[in-house]
């Protein structure tokens, strides 16, 4: 046994010039630091992955590779706490607010852009005050606003849809986001449509969405990913209405609805990190462009 | 005869012109109105008017349950004299200003200048690096609790073995912040990327010609990248502030958790906000417990009505100078 497998990594290690090898180490030295420094980066999620698939007394204890892999515990945390309850809830959330961020933050960011009137300045600056106060500023009044609304004897509060309407009339920083955007589309294209008989509404359903659609796609993905991360608004509306939490809040309770073990409540976030990061990976380039947009012009 | 006909066909034109202009004008405003009013609506209803009852509740002391009583500024000599949990949660939240906001300025400014020199594997460095900015605050926040446990977290067991005895992180007043700041550091990915694209920017022969000057390293870092990107770092050190003045989830979450491990109790909820000994009770995380656990509306609102003023100020210095990074990257693209 031992003597036919003795061959193997010989070869392998033949394959290992030393030119190769020397230029390895180089690279390996040139990027201690990055390396290093990457280590502890992904060690969290290594040690997260880990302890899903220990077994609780393991996950208590000073091992740190599970034996055996405990894959069950992914199925587990579906018996012991309202998973897909709560992620139908997040995407009811997500999905909804992001659709309305995008359909009432492009005319807006359009006007701001490209359209000259008076007031355009102040409305800008409007906008950018909107996009720096913290919400905890206005919060108070709003929820006095959603507890006292009962139109037909909805009661809003213990529901999403404080969090979920608002995005229906325009987010700050979309609309911040798309009029820079907008403002670098060259004015031959909208020329060349006003030319050929569009209208402004034309022009900007066809012509500028098009244009745009890097920046509209940033907008939507940044919108989806601060929604399905959103923790301060939907437990203020909904934390006291366990059927209609969200991931964020569910996550938050998870440990001390059942005196669930160290393994599940790391299954649990693990489960709800992948879908983002998924979403990352699919989106690589978009998630990229639209920071660096946010950040270099401003 | 001849002459007046002329100047009425020639006056006609000039009237139907100006009719046209004053048309398509009015054409415009109708426009401009149609695309904003959905916004000026939103923003009219959920940003005006909120503003202005924070102000009216905030001299006021209002329950939810029965009609608002006016106290004139009871609340602000309350908050400002009495209540000593306003000062330890503007303490805390200074702290984290003070001491996370520059670190992690630092930190993700030091990251994108190695990758900005990186020749190999710069774009799985970047990924790495990015991606723990994308976890959601809550599963990182109870991650970190994980990790950092005191007894059985690896962290502390890898110390263990190192022969150190680590500390108690978030069950330890003295620690629980510099926990944070460790998970705010994890996390610094967007302002990286943002620090990469502009040292990415910075124009190579202002490299090379600080070169040809004998500039090492250190000095083309301090006189070429850092006053090239100053713009750049300035938004980010406002971004943290202001990110700093609304920090929450991870506070509220961490001393939930955290809390909840020390006693093993069942109901973890509220009554252990800033847990341990209030040393993570930030500002925002006191305003929620007045406001939404308490129900007191009126002293909650004469805390926001100070978060406002705090922040606006912040917000001010940004809007002033915004027009001179705007026209920076405009110039650079």
């Amino acid at each position: 046994m031992s003597a036919t497998s003795a061959p193997a990594p010989l070869v392998r290690r033949r394959a290992w010039s030393p030119g190769r090898r020397r230029r390895f180490l180089l690279t390996v030295a040139n990027n201690a630091v990055l390396i290093g420094l990457a280590i502890a980066f992904l060690a969290p999620f290594a040690f997260i992955t880990l302890t899903a698939l220990m077994s609780n007394s393991q996950a208590l204890s000073a091992d740190l590779w599970p034996h055996p892999f405990a894959w069950h515990n992914f199925v587990d945390v579906f018996t012991k706490a309202p998973l897909w309850r709560w992620t139908l809830n997040t995407l009811e959330y997500s999905i909804l607010a992001t659709l309305g961020v995008v359909v009432s933050s492009v005319p807006v960011a359009y006007a701001l852009a490209r359209i000259r009137f008076r007031g355009r300045e102040v409305l800008f600056m409007i906008v950018l005050i909107a996009l720096m106060l913290p919400p905890q500023v206005t919060v108070v009044p709003l929820y006095v606003m959603w507890a006292k609304f009962h139109p037909f004897g909805f009661n809003f509060i213990g529901t999403l849809w404080p969090v979920i309407l608002p995005n229906w009339l325009g987010d700050a920083f979309s609309i911040f986001l798309l009029r820079q955007f907008f403002l670098t589309i060259p004015e031959e294209y909208l020329d060349a449509a006003r030319v050929d008989g569009c209208g402004e509404l034309r022009i900007l359903s066809t012509v500028v969405v098009r244009l745009a659609k890097p920046a509209i796609v940033a907008v939507a993905l940044f919108s989806f990913l601060y929604t399905f991360n959103d923790f301060f608004l939907p437990l203020l509306y909904a934390g006291e209405s366990p059927h209609h939490w969200v991931l964020s809040i569910g996550l938050s309770e998870f440990r001390s609805l059942h005196q669930v073990q160290w393994n599940l409540t790391m299954a649990a976030t693990l489960l709800v990190m992948a879908p983002v990061i998924v979403i990352f990976f699919l989106a690589q380039k978009a998630f990229v462009e639209g920071v660096t947009l946010t950040g270099v012009k401003g | 005869m001849s002459a007046a006909e002329a100047s009425v066909s020639a006056a006609r034109p000039a009237v139907d012109r100006r009719r046209a202009r004053r048309r398509s004008a009015w054409r415009r405003r109708r426009l401009v109105l149609l695309l904003l009013s959905p916004w000026l609506a939103g923003f009219a209803v959920f940003f005006g008017y909120p503003l202005v009852m924070s102000a009216y509740l905030s001299f006021n002391h209002y329950d939810l349950l029965s009609p608002p009583r006016w106290v004139g500024l009871a609340n602000y000599r309350y908050m400002f004299t009495v209540d000593p949990q306003v000062w330890t949660a503007i303490k805390n939240t200074l702290w984290l200003i003070a001491v996370m906001v520059p670190l992690q300025v630092l930190f993700s400014f030091g990251i994108a200048s190695m990758l900005a020199r990186a020749k190999s594997g710069g774009g799985f460095f970047r990924t790495v690096f990015y991606l723990p900015a994308l976890a959601p605050p809550v599963a990182a926040t109870l991650a970190f609790v994980f990790i950092l446990n005191p007894s059985t977290g690896p962290v502390n067991i890898i110390l263990g073995h190192l022969g150190i005895t680590g500390p108690l992180w978030f069950q330890d007043p003295a620690w629980s912040k510099p926990s944070l700041t460790i998970l705010g550091l994890w996390g610094v990915g967007n302002t990286m990327i943002i620090f990469l694209a502009a040292v990415l920017d910075v124009p190579r022969h202002l490299y090379e010609s600080a070169e040809l000057d004998g500039a090492g390293p250190f000095q083309r870092l301090r006189w070429v990248t850092i006053p090239t990107i100053s713009p750049v770092i300035l938004f980010a050190v406002i971004l943290g502030v202001i990110q700093g003045l609304q920090y929450f989830t991870q506070a509220y979450v961490a001393a939930g958790v955290a809390s909840g491990q020390a006693s093993q109790a069942a109901d973890v909820t509220s009554g252990n906000l800033g847990y341990p000994l209030d040393s993570t009770l930030v500002y925002p995380v006191l305003l929620y417990q007045h406001g939404f656990t308490d129900f007191q509306m009126g002293y909650a609102s004469a805390m926001a009505m100070l978060l406002l003023a705090v922040s606006f100020a912040v917000t001010l210095v940004i809007v002033l100078n915004s027009r001179k990074w705007v026209h920076q990257g405009g110039a650079a693209r």
